[in-house]
Protein backbone atom coordinates (compact mmCIF):
# COMPACT_ATOMS: atom_id res chain seq x y z
CA UNK A 1 0.00 0.00 0.00
CA UNK A 2 2.83 2.71 0.91
CA UNK A 3 4.59 1.35 -2.69
CA UNK A 4 0.94 2.22 -4.65
CA UNK A 5 1.34 5.93 -2.64
CA UNK A 6 5.00 6.57 -3.55
CA UNK A 7 4.52 5.32 -6.89
CA UNK A 8 1.45 7.38 -7.08
CA UNK A 9 3.57 10.16 -6.22
CA UNK A 10 6.79 9.94 -7.80
CA UNK A 11 4.66 9.09 -11.69
CA UNK A 12 2.37 12.80 -10.58
CA UNK A 13 5.32 14.93 -9.72
CA UNK A 14 7.67 13.52 -12.63
CA UNK A 15 4.09 14.76 -14.90
CA UNK A 16 3.17 17.92 -13.58
CA UNK A 17 7.06 18.94 -13.44
CA UNK A 18 7.61 17.64 -16.83
CA UNK A 19 4.70 19.66 -17.88
CA UNK A 20 5.31 23.20 -16.48
CA UNK A 21 9.24 22.54 -18.04
CA UNK A 22 7.46 21.99 -21.53
CA UNK A 23 5.69 24.66 -21.14
CA UNK A 24 8.54 27.22 -20.35
CA UNK A 25 11.19 25.56 -22.12
CA UNK A 26 12.66 27.85 -24.91
CA UNK A 27 13.92 25.21 -27.33
CA UNK A 28 11.18 23.39 -28.98
CA UNK A 29 13.16 19.81 -29.42
CA UNK A 30 13.55 20.16 -25.38
CA UNK A 31 9.87 21.00 -25.43
CA UNK A 32 9.08 17.68 -26.85
CA UNK A 33 11.34 15.33 -24.45
CA UNK A 34 9.54 17.19 -21.93
CA UNK A 35 6.01 16.09 -23.27
CA UNK A 36 7.51 12.35 -23.74
CA UNK A 37 8.49 12.61 -20.20
CA UNK A 38 4.70 13.49 -19.13
CA UNK A 39 3.54 10.68 -21.26
CA UNK A 40 5.68 8.49 -19.80
CA UNK A 41 4.87 9.36 -16.33
CA UNK A 42 1.44 9.38 -17.31
CA UNK A 43 1.36 5.83 -18.62
CA UNK A 44 3.01 5.18 -15.10
CA UNK A 45 -0.24 6.66 -13.33
CA UNK A 46 -2.33 4.24 -15.60
CA UNK A 47 -0.05 0.89 -14.71
CA UNK A 48 -0.81 1.99 -11.04
CA UNK A 49 -4.50 2.85 -11.85
CA UNK A 50 -4.67 -1.11 -13.40
CA UNK A 51 -5.14 -0.34 -16.71
CA UNK A 52 -2.48 -1.86 -18.36
CA UNK A 53 -3.30 -2.51 -21.65
CA UNK A 54 -3.55 1.40 -22.12
CA UNK A 55 -0.38 1.77 -20.51
CA UNK A 56 1.42 0.03 -23.94
CA UNK A 57 -1.20 1.42 -25.87
CA UNK A 58 0.21 5.03 -24.38
CA UNK A 59 3.81 4.18 -24.94
CA UNK A 60 3.24 2.50 -27.87
CA UNK A 61 0.86 4.75 -29.74
CA UNK A 62 1.64 8.53 -28.04
CA UNK A 63 5.17 8.28 -27.30
CA UNK A 64 6.56 6.37 -30.41
CA UNK A 65 3.97 7.31 -32.44
CA UNK A 66 2.62 10.51 -32.17
CA UNK A 67 5.55 12.24 -30.44
CA UNK A 68 8.03 10.48 -33.60
CA UNK A 69 5.69 12.72 -36.06
CA UNK A 70 6.05 16.10 -33.96
CA UNK A 71 10.27 15.87 -33.77
CA UNK A 72 10.31 14.79 -37.17
CA UNK A 73 8.10 18.16 -38.05
CA UNK A 74 10.35 20.14 -35.68
CA UNK A 75 13.29 18.94 -37.89
CA UNK A 76 11.83 20.04 -40.60
CA UNK A 77 10.35 23.21 -39.35
CA UNK A 78 13.17 24.27 -37.27
CA UNK A 79 14.52 27.92 -37.10
CA UNK A 80 17.86 29.07 -35.73
CA UNK A 81 15.67 32.47 -35.36
CA UNK A 82 13.05 31.30 -33.53
CA UNK A 83 15.01 30.33 -30.68
CA UNK A 84 15.76 34.49 -30.35
CA UNK A 85 12.65 35.27 -30.44
CA UNK A 86 9.99 36.03 -27.64
CA UNK A 87 8.16 32.89 -27.01
CA UNK A 88 5.12 34.37 -25.00
CA UNK A 89 2.64 36.24 -27.02
CA UNK A 90 1.13 39.36 -25.77
CA UNK A 91 -2.16 38.38 -24.02
CA UNK A 92 -0.30 36.06 -21.56
CA UNK A 93 -1.49 38.06 -18.56
CA UNK A 94 -4.57 37.91 -19.31
CA UNK A 95 -4.62 34.33 -20.16
CA UNK A 96 -2.69 33.45 -16.85
CA UNK A 97 -5.50 34.99 -14.60
CA UNK A 98 -8.69 33.29 -16.61
CA UNK A 99 -6.63 29.61 -16.34
CA UNK A 100 -6.44 30.53 -13.09
CA UNK A 101 -9.94 31.47 -12.35
CA UNK A 102 -10.92 27.88 -14.98
CA UNK A 103 -8.67 25.92 -12.21
CA UNK A 104 -10.86 27.18 -9.31
CA UNK A 105 -13.94 26.90 -10.90
CA UNK A 106 -13.20 23.02 -11.90
CA UNK A 107 -11.67 23.16 -8.52
CA UNK A 108 -14.49 23.84 -6.47
CA UNK A 109 -17.09 21.80 -8.59
CA UNK A 110 -14.68 19.40 -7.45
CA UNK A 111 -15.00 20.11 -4.36
CA UNK A 112 -18.65 20.17 -4.40
CA UNK A 113 -19.42 17.01 -5.47
CA UNK A 114 -16.76 15.14 -3.48
CA UNK A 115 -19.18 13.79 -0.97
CA UNK A 116 -22.35 13.33 -3.35
CA UNK A 117 -19.71 11.11 -5.83
CA UNK A 118 -17.80 9.24 -2.71
CA UNK A 119 -14.54 9.77 -4.30
CA UNK A 120 -12.75 9.24 -1.58
CA UNK A 121 -12.95 5.16 -1.68
CA UNK A 122 -13.05 3.62 -5.04
CA UNK A 123 -15.04 0.38 -6.09
CA UNK A 124 -11.85 -1.84 -6.76
CA UNK A 125 -13.95 -4.56 -8.32
CA UNK A 126 -11.55 -4.04 -12.32
CA UNK A 127 -12.07 -7.25 -14.46
CA UNK A 128 -8.49 -9.32 -13.51
CA UNK A 129 -7.89 -9.47 -17.67
CA UNK A 130 -7.72 -6.09 -18.66
CA UNK A 131 -6.76 -6.82 -21.94
CA UNK A 132 -9.74 -9.52 -22.76
CA UNK A 133 -12.06 -7.03 -21.24
CA UNK A 134 -11.75 -4.33 -23.10
CA UNK A 135 -11.63 -6.37 -26.23
CA UNK A 136 -15.17 -7.36 -25.31
CA UNK A 137 -16.44 -3.95 -24.65
CA UNK A 138 -14.83 -2.56 -28.22
CA UNK A 139 -16.47 -5.60 -30.03
CA UNK A 140 -19.47 -5.74 -28.31
CA UNK A 141 -21.13 -2.37 -26.55
CA UNK A 142 -18.69 -0.04 -28.63
CA UNK A 143 -18.97 -1.54 -31.95
CA UNK A 144 -19.82 1.69 -33.93
CA UNK A 145 -18.05 4.27 -32.24
CA UNK A 146 -14.76 1.40 -33.09
CA UNK A 147 -15.84 1.94 -36.62
CA UNK A 148 -16.27 5.19 -36.95
CA UNK A 149 -12.75 5.69 -35.14
CA UNK A 150 -11.71 3.98 -38.51
CA UNK A 151 -13.40 6.24 -40.35
CA UNK A 152 -12.02 9.23 -39.11
CA UNK A 153 -8.37 7.92 -39.26
CA UNK A 154 -9.08 7.16 -42.66
CA UNK A 155 -10.01 10.85 -43.20
CA UNK A 156 -6.79 12.65 -41.21
CA UNK A 157 -4.49 9.88 -42.92
CA UNK A 158 -6.05 11.46 -46.62
CA UNK A 159 -6.26 15.10 -44.92
CA UNK A 160 -2.25 14.51 -43.78
CA UNK A 161 -1.23 13.84 -46.96
CA UNK A 162 -3.18 16.11 -49.06
CA UNK A 163 -2.18 19.18 -46.54
CA UNK A 164 1.80 17.55 -46.58
CA UNK A 165 1.86 17.73 -50.76
CA UNK A 166 4.15 20.19 -52.28
CA UNK A 167 1.71 21.14 -54.65
CA UNK A 168 -2.31 21.03 -54.28
CA UNK B 1 -5.74 2.80 -1.78
CA UNK B 2 -5.15 6.45 -3.66
CA UNK B 3 -8.11 8.15 -3.39
CA UNK B 4 -10.06 9.07 -6.97
CA UNK B 5 -10.11 12.51 -6.06
CA UNK B 6 -5.70 12.58 -6.35
CA UNK B 7 -6.31 11.60 -9.83
CA UNK B 8 -8.84 14.04 -10.41
CA UNK B 9 -6.31 16.61 -9.06
CA UNK B 10 -3.52 15.68 -10.85
CA UNK B 11 -5.47 15.66 -14.13
CA UNK B 12 -6.77 19.47 -12.96
CA UNK B 13 -2.81 20.21 -12.85
CA UNK B 14 -2.09 18.84 -16.44
CA UNK B 15 -5.04 20.38 -17.83
CA UNK B 16 -4.21 23.96 -16.73
CA UNK B 17 -0.89 23.38 -17.55
CA UNK B 18 -1.90 22.66 -21.05
CA UNK B 19 -4.54 25.84 -21.42
CA UNK B 20 -1.83 28.32 -19.96
CA UNK B 21 0.43 26.43 -22.75
CA UNK B 22 -2.45 26.95 -25.57
CA UNK B 23 -3.25 30.66 -24.87
CA UNK B 24 0.79 31.69 -24.28
CA UNK B 25 2.80 30.40 -26.46
CA UNK B 26 3.70 31.90 -30.23
CA UNK B 27 4.74 28.80 -31.50
CA UNK B 28 2.28 26.88 -33.27
CA UNK B 29 4.38 23.40 -32.63
CA UNK B 30 4.20 23.93 -28.81
CA UNK B 31 0.32 24.25 -29.10
CA UNK B 32 -0.20 21.19 -30.30
CA UNK B 33 1.72 19.84 -27.71
CA UNK B 34 -0.17 21.50 -25.12
CA UNK B 35 -3.49 20.45 -26.79
CA UNK B 36 -1.89 16.61 -26.52
CA UNK B 37 -1.28 16.84 -22.92
CA UNK B 38 -4.81 18.76 -22.21
CA UNK B 39 -6.05 15.06 -24.03
CA UNK B 40 -3.97 13.37 -21.76
CA UNK B 41 -5.32 14.83 -18.80
CA UNK B 42 -8.58 13.76 -20.03
CA UNK B 43 -7.40 10.19 -20.00
CA UNK B 44 -6.54 10.55 -16.86
CA UNK B 45 -9.72 11.29 -15.80
CA UNK B 46 -11.42 8.47 -17.84
CA UNK B 47 -9.04 6.13 -16.24
CA UNK B 48 -9.70 6.76 -13.09
CA UNK B 49 -13.05 6.98 -13.20
CA UNK B 50 -13.10 3.86 -14.80
CA UNK B 51 -11.49 2.68 -11.28
CA UNK B 52 -13.75 4.20 -9.19
CA UNK B 53 -16.48 2.18 -10.62
CA UNK B 54 -14.86 -0.64 -11.46
CA UNK B 55 -16.22 -0.76 -15.11
CA UNK B 56 -13.45 -1.06 -18.37
CA UNK B 57 -15.87 1.54 -20.19
CA UNK B 58 -13.74 4.74 -19.40
CA UNK B 59 -10.68 2.73 -20.60
CA UNK B 60 -12.98 2.62 -23.62
CA UNK B 61 -13.10 5.72 -23.91
CA UNK B 62 -9.42 6.83 -23.54
CA UNK B 63 -8.13 4.56 -26.05
CA UNK B 64 -11.21 6.29 -28.68
CA UNK B 65 -9.58 9.90 -27.34
CA UNK B 66 -5.86 8.18 -28.38
CA UNK B 67 -6.77 7.80 -31.24
CA UNK B 68 -8.47 10.93 -32.19
CA UNK B 69 -4.80 12.78 -30.66
CA UNK B 70 -3.23 10.71 -33.06
CA UNK B 71 -5.56 11.85 -36.12
CA UNK B 72 -5.64 15.63 -34.89
CA UNK B 73 -1.74 15.38 -34.74
CA UNK B 74 -1.35 14.20 -38.08
CA UNK B 75 -3.50 16.67 -39.42
CA UNK B 76 -2.51 19.69 -37.40
CA UNK B 77 1.67 18.86 -38.11
CA UNK B 78 0.42 18.52 -42.03
CA UNK B 79 -1.14 21.99 -41.90
CA UNK B 80 1.70 23.16 -40.01
CA UNK B 81 3.98 22.16 -42.58
CA UNK B 82 1.85 23.55 -45.48
CA UNK B 83 2.13 26.72 -43.29
CA UNK B 84 5.74 27.02 -43.16
CA UNK B 85 6.56 26.35 -46.94
CA UNK B 86 4.25 29.09 -47.91
CA UNK B 87 5.17 31.78 -44.90
CA UNK B 88 8.53 30.66 -43.21
CA UNK B 89 6.98 31.06 -39.40
CA UNK B 90 5.70 28.62 -37.30
CA UNK B 91 4.75 31.60 -35.03
CA UNK B 92 0.87 31.96 -34.19
CA UNK B 93 0.55 36.03 -34.24
CA UNK B 94 2.66 36.03 -37.71
CA UNK B 95 -0.41 33.86 -38.96
CA UNK B 96 -2.65 36.68 -40.00
CA UNK B 97 -3.31 36.27 -43.73
CA UNK B 98 -7.12 36.53 -43.36
CA UNK B 99 -6.55 40.38 -41.18
CA UNK B 100 -6.30 43.01 -42.94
Amino acid sequence: MILNQILFYFFALLAIGSAILMVTRRNIVHSAVFLISTLLATAGIFLQLQAEFLFVVQIILYVGGIMVLFIFVIMLVNLDVALRQIQFNRQKYVAGVLTLVLATQVFFALWVARAGLNLTNPADKMPVRNTEAIGDAIFQRYMLPFEIASVLLLVAMIGAVVMAKRRV
Amino acid sequence: MIPTEAYLILSLALFTIGVVGVLTRRNVIIVLMSIELILNAVNINLVAFSRHFGSVDGQVFAIFIITDAAAEAAVGLGIILAFFRNRETVLADEMDMLKW
